[in-house]
């Protein structure tokens, strides 16, 4: 029972990372029907953001050396300027784009910003120690647990409330909502289609900055495609908990960690080096089963 | 108040409008008939923004309207309710009226149209926390033309607000906008398939057919239909117009 509770916390604190990434690749897919493979990219930048732009052998922090609400800030305004960016060069002049084209232009976006960071920082991987104090354990019950496992889960929650709350209590959520919807009727009802995708670009930001900023503190290391499996797994999490729902980016995020984290612990020791196969195993079987997701977007019919 | 010059729209090679040119002066009710397919949509369309016209002008209130963004343009006072009635079916009933608002900076006033919206429509207070995908077809229409009426128009286009609806709930809506247009002298650009209705109130007319203007004139000297059946169906001479009212009554 105690390794079970003690492996469910390792499972919702990996599905908590996952769930942050889907929501910020889920969100871009509800506004522009942009399924941004450079969202793992902006994680790696936001990792990067922490330490001395320098090709050096060693990491010297930089941002990573601020005050926490600093540091925080510091590296979310990054990797929204990033993203932004992205927005203003590239993706500004595909709005009449199909979705395949902006796909593949998130790839052009994604490798170039892999490439800037192999130019300034250099190829080899670094170590970076970043908040040593959570690595230690909370002794709850005859539970050990990292405290990095509670802040991942916490993080993420409170990330999602604040994001629920923007949605449904805000003028700019409920103009997302709508745009995400019907974009073409938005534009008819007065809602600035830049500004709301903006909108849509620097959330987005903010979510991979978190993603990164708690993935770095776990894994302790830099390299330039650090972001990636992260990104994929997230791009997995949003596909199957429903293309363009949140809550499915969420529920799908923890299903794929939970998954996860369970095989690692329950499969034969001989199969676990093959862990990952199986995980995809059990998404393709439940996409076979629900092929909109577990939370279809287009869940309302209307009533005609 | 309105002025279209010679606006021409190609959707890939395919020639949709040919040429439309069409004015509306202030607190007119103007309507556009023609059969699918003549051009209807696409010039509501243009107007509003959602189709740029390769060639022509659209003036409002003398400012161009031509090639600026929908957005822009409903800012300026020009509000399109399109065909299929669009409502965000995710978002409630109340969020989607609020939303046509949002743009406006009389903050004061919008909860006083809010109110007068309801009252016209008491189905949707009922529903006021619903989404909005929830409503009937006809709930529906009466929410996307509140919704266009809280952005606080000068000009409203709508685009076949009687389509798929049945005639009781349309005589409902044309009160409605009626009601509207009477107390606020709201402008209303109107898109419909049938004559019938339109005759009744509105003050001018056009029909357009493949793309192009065939008969202009006001509503009361085409009473009689004959000249609005054969612009409709494209007879040319007197004697098929008026067998084509022999058969069609």
């Amino acid at each position: 029972m105690i390794g079970f509770l003690q492996n469910l916390i390792d499972a919702l604190s990996l599905g908590s990372l996952y769930a942050l990434a889907a929501l910020g690749i889920g969100l871009m897919f509800g506004v522009l029907r942009l399924i941004n493979f450079a969202h793992g990219d902006l994680i790696t930048v936001g990792a990067y953001a922490l330490i001395v732009p320098a090709a050096d052998a060693t990491a010297r922090m930089f941002i990573g050396a601020w005050p926490l609400p600093l540091m925080v800030l510091g590296v979310c305004a990054v990797v929204v300027a990033f993203a932004l960016l992205s927005d203003l060069l590239l993706f500004r002049h595909l709005r009449r784009a199909s979705a395949p084209t902006l796909m593949i232009a998130s790839f052009a976006a994604g490798y170039i910003i892999e490439n800037g960071i192999l130019v300034v920082y250099g190829a080899r991987p670094k170590a970076i120690d970043l908040w040593p104090d959570l690595g230690r354990e909370m002794e709850i019950g005859a539970l050990h647990v990292p405290r990095l496992q509670l802040v991942t889960i916490g993080v993420t929650v409170l990330l999602m409330a604040a994001l629920t709350w923007f949605l449904k209590r805000t003028r700019y959520g409920v103009q997302m909502r709508a745009a995400a919807e019907d974009f073409a009727m938005a534009r008819y009802i007065g809602v600035r289609a830049n500004f709301v995708i903006g909108l849509a670009f620097s959330i987005s930001g903010i979510l991979a900055a978190v993603a990164s900023l708690l993935y770095i503190s776990q894994t302790g290391g830099l390299s330039f495609t650090l972001g990636v499996p992260l990104m994929l797994f997230g791009l997995i999490a949003t596909v199957i908990g429903g293309m363009g729902s949140l809550l499915g980016a969420v529920v799908g995020g923890l299903a794929v960690g939970f998954v996860s984290s369970m095989l690692q612990a329950y499969l034969p020791e001989g199969l676990r080096s093959f862990r990952d196969a199986f995980v995809f195993a059990i998404v393709i079987l439940i996409l076979l089963l629900r092929p909109s997701g577990l939370i279809p977007t287009k869940a309302l019919v209307p009533r005609i | 108040m309105l002025e279209v010059e010679d606006i021409h729209v190609n959707y890939g090679r395919v020639a949709a409008l040919r040429g439309i040119s069409l004015r509306v002066d202030e607190s007119e009710l103007v309507c556009i008939l023609g059969p699918n397919g003549a051009g209807k949509s696409t010039t509501l369309a243009a107007i509003a923004g959602g189709v740029r016209p390769y060639r022509g002008a659209i003036r409002f209130n003398h400012a161009s309207l031509t090639g600026k963004p929908p957005e822009t343009i409903s800012r300026l006072g020009v509000s399109l309710v399109p065909e299929g009635r669009h409502v965000f079916a995710t978002l409630s009933v109340e969020e989607n009226l609020r939303i046509g608002a949002y743009q406006r900076r009389d903050r004061a006033r919008v909860e006083s149209d809010l109110e007068r919206a309801l009252e016209l429509f008491p189905r949707l207070r009922e529903r006021l926390s619903q989404p909005a995908g929830r409503l009937s077809g006809g709930e529906q229409q009466m929410l996307v033309i509140c919704r266009a009426m809280m952005t606080r128009p000068r000009l409203m286009m709508i685009d076949e607000p009687s389509l798929g609806l049945a005639p009781k709930i349309v005589d409902q809506v044309y009160e409605a906008l009626l009601q509207r247009r009477h107390q606020e002298g709201v402008t209303l650009l109107i898109n419909e398939q049938s004559s019938e209705r339109v005759l009744e109130f509105a003050d001018r007319i056009y029909v357009l057919r493949s793309g192009s203007v065939r008969l202009e004139g006001r509503a009361q000297d085409l009473r009689d239909g004959v000249a609005i059946m054969s612009a409709y169906f494209g007879f040319d001479d007197h004697s098929a117009s008026s067998s084509a009212q022999a058969t069609l009554g």
